[in-house]
């Protein structure tokens, strides 16, 4: 029980270093809000400079795709298999609906499905209107580094 | 027959337009994104800082990044061929024209990126390629290198909700 509790402590603080040390995470104010086994959420402020659509305030599409795949990249380094490193190789967003400006957006990435090198990773990115669906979906896969020779 | 236009009136009337486009777009001038001009033909430059990166090991560019500079290249190639022959026609006029006097632009609907290499710590750039452009829809393809015009480190494609000009 207290060695779970401890895995799933190590997990956080890895997750939150992780977003920490990336500087493109630093300069868009992400945030890491939970972390599970294959499991990532990651916040994102509404700001000035992401804005994409100056008339509206809405956010730019392209800000979207960061969090998506921060998420995704997240996700797959918290999966029980414990990989080194993680890169994206193709990643497709789907975008549903503009982002309601002024309001933090916050992706949910789950990596559904690994292979000994390829980590498949669902994502879904809501703003604060939870009830009016995700603003954006995606779907990607990933590189798994086993530190291992191919 | 009508005398040409002389070329500084027509280079500063297309450079107007395009900076319409662009220069009010926080998040592009947050990228650091500018596009060069030849005739109608644009390219997109991601001009290189420290906070694009994403893996500080490598060191690498974030995907995000990538994704963005490939979209933002895209939506702007598409709203600029969309711009181009009200612009030529003089059914547009650029002076005084900003990013929120603008017709309306095309949304993206979709968007799917293909990682071919990481993305080095400094410049790269991308053109887009309209592959359909209907009253309605669009699809979009686009292609980034950074060294070799022949190496690409990432290219996408998407599609696009057109805006509804007589709506």
């Amino acid at each position: 029980m207290t060695q779970t509790k401890n895995d799933a402590d190590a997990r956080d603080r890895a997750a939150r270093q992780f977003i920490a040390a990336l500087p493109h995470c630093r300069a868009l104010s992400m945030q890491v809000e939970a972390v599970a086994e294959g499991m990532a959420e990651i916040s994102m402020p509404w700001a000035e400079a992401i804005v994409g659509d100056p008339r509206t305030g809405v956010v730019h599409g392209g800000a979207v795709s960061a969090l998506m795949d921060t998420s995704g990249g997240a996700a797959v380094l918290s999966h029980p298999t414990a990989p080194l490193g993680t890169a994206t190789m193709d990643l497709r967003i789907d975008y549903m609906r503009a982002a309601t400006p002024h309001q933090k957006i916050t992706a949910r990435a789950v990596c559904h499905h690994v292979t000994r090198s390829i980590a498949f990773v669902r994502a879904e990115a809501f703003d604060e209107d939870r009830d009016k669906g995700p603003v954006a979906v995606a779907n990607g896969a990933f590189t798994l580094d086993r530190g291992d020779k191919p | 027959m009508k005398r040409p236009e002389p070329i500084q009136v027509v280079k500063q009337r297309r450079d107007k337009a395009l900076a319409a486009l662009v220069d009010g777009v926080p998040y592009i001038q947050f990228l650091g994104i500018t596009f060069d001009r030849r005739g109608d033909e644009l390219t997109g430059i991601l001009h290189y800082d420290d906070k694009l990166i994403g893996n500080p090991m490598l060191p690498a560019l974030h995907g995000g990044v990538t994704a963005a500079f490939l979209e933002v290249t895209a939506i702007v190639t598409l709203s600029w061929s969309m711009l181009w022959d009200d612009l030529e026609a003089g059914r547009l006029e650029p002076e005084g024209l900003t990013h929120e006097t603008l017709p309306r632009l095309p949304k993206t609907i979709d968007f799917s990126v293909d990682y071919l290499r990481s993305g080095l710590p400094r410049d790269g750039y991308a053109r887009a390629r309209i592959n359909r452009s209907g009253r309605r829809y669009a699809s979009v393809h686009v292609e980034g290198w950074q060294d070799n015009r022949e190496r690409l480190f990432a290219q996408a494609t998407g599609h696009f909700l057109m805006p509804q000009r007589d709506a």
